[in-house]
């Protein structure tokens, strides 16, 4: 009897190892690199900003995370029903790298997250300013899973505690059909703007201890309309 | 005994994906809502912020006192004319619910405002835009830009005020609060598909 409870545990044991090897493996859950932006025929305008806490103005987050905020005494984010919710308040930059502006981007776990679909959902939206420019709101849903599963994975599984190399993604996929994120105007020059983005992530290194080491981020917004964009707006495409 | 492996092996496998598609990764904690139905159609909900307490960043040029300490805002002039204000935020029963920020744009070049960004997680982010000029002697009301989730298919207004407390002794009470009070009414459109209504409803 003994003997085949033990069989009937190893059996389920096997099948939950292959099962969870098989959702890892999906390949059904790779996504397409190509942002849909890159074939509209609008003016883009390009900003950019670094994912690294310490480059930061201020970053926080429930405090239990390896991330830690940044600087050390800024209030956490514990409460229960923030305690999934981290803020990023940074400058962005446009496309030659100078300063164009404030950007605070709020992000909260989704619970329309689905491991079996190779679906891990964050909710998020940006409030940015641009100076002497005006204001946008983009609001978005980020999938995170092929960055658990290309870097942070890998970086616990090394013996450095450590990830590097060279990784570049579209982290978007919607509210848009197209899987881009929704932009509305607010201010200034944007007042009335309704139009998509999409938000990718360049890693180049990362850290169990520390979080992202060497990651930046980059909205690319596609302005319909007649706003007049500046030369360094404009990203090479 | 091979039959008895297999038969669990295949439970493993079913058990897994069961415990994938049906178990929830995230479980966004919720307070009740507190809002009230407007006489004229719509709801009106109030939102509070208690100074300092709330207070997450101030971020301004030259400050004396950063917070939070050791905050390095941008020195770039560049930057003069902006400030960003950081909270948590919480309903009319005093219970934090979310987070928000106040960005204050003065400028040659554009039209000074005030917008807001409230982002409650288990409900969405709404976004506002106010003009400086008070509407009354206490209160500034701007109009809501956009919504998520289930503020998306909403419109309406919100206003902004400082109630000082003055009547209470506590050392540790707060100088007062920020009230936000929005007053939205849902939007039905041909447009509107079922995905959103339903977005919308939950």
């Amino acid at each position: 009897m003994i003997k085949y409870v033990a069989g009937l545990l190893f059996g389920i044991a096997l099948g939950a190892f292959t099962a969870a090897t098989l959702l890892y493996f999906n390949p059904l859950a790779a996504r397409n690199p190509l942002s849909p932006l890159s074939v509209s025929n609008n003016k883009i305008l390009s900003l950019n900003y670094s994912i690294v806490p310490n480059d930061s103005i201020v970053y926080t987050n429930n405090g239990e995370s390896r991330v830690r905020p940044h600087p050390e005494k800024v209030r956490e984010l514990w409460e229960a029903p923030i305690r999934h919710s981290e803020v990023l308040v940074t400058v962005v930059k446009d496309s030659r790298n100078d300063p164009a502006g404030i950007g605070i981007k709020f992000s909260s776990d989704s619970e329309r997250t689905r491991i079996i679909n190779g679906e891990a959902l964050v909710d998020s939206a940006w409030h940015i300013h641009l100076v002497e420019r005006g204001s946008l709101f983009v609001e978005q849903t980020e999938n995170y899973w092929n960055f658990l599963r290309k870097i942070v994975l890998p970086a616990y599984w090394s013996t450095t505690n450590h990830w590097k190399g060279t990784w570049n993604a579209n982290m978007t996929v919607g509210p848009r059909a197209l899987g881009t994120a929704a932009v509305s105007g607010g201010t200034g020059e944007f007042a009335g703007l309704e139009s998509e983005a999409v938000e990718a992530i360049h890693a180049s290194a990362y850290s169990v201890l520390q979080g992202p080491v060497a990651m930046d981020g980059s909205l690319t917004i596609d302005i319909a309309g007649n706003i007049e964009l500046t030369a360094s707006d404009v990203a090479e495409r | 005994m091979l039959k008895t492996v297999i038969l669990g092996f295949i439970l493993g496998i079913v058990g897994t994906v069961a415990a994938a598609y049906y178990v929830p990764v995230v479980d966004q904690h919720r307070e009740s809502s507190v809002i009230a139905v407007a006489p004229n159609g719509g709801n009106t909900e109030s939102f509070r912020i208690n100074i300092p307490t709330d207070r997450i960043m101030v971020g301004a040029p030259k400050q004396a006192e950063p917070l939070p300490p050791g905050l390095d805002w941008p020195a770039d002039e560049f930057f003069d004319g902006v400030r960003v204000e950081l909270f948590k935020l919480r309903n009319s029963a005093d219970a934090v619910i979310g987070v928000a920020s106040r960005m204050v744009a003065d400028s040659d070049a554009i039209e000074d405002s005030i917008e807001w960004v409230l982002h409650l997680p288990a409900r969405g982010t709404f976004y506002v835009a106010m003009p400086v000029q008070t509407a009354d002697e206490s209160r500034r009301v701007g109009t809501l830009r956009a919504g998520t989730r289930e503020f998306s298919p909403m419109q309406g207004t919100v206003s902004e005020r400082w109630v000082a407390i003055t009547d209470n002794d506590d050392i540790d009470a707060p100088d007062g609060y920020i009230e936000l009070e929005t007053s939205f009414v849902g939007t039905l459109s041909d447009d509107m598909t079922e995905t959103e209504l339903q977005e919308g409803a939950q």
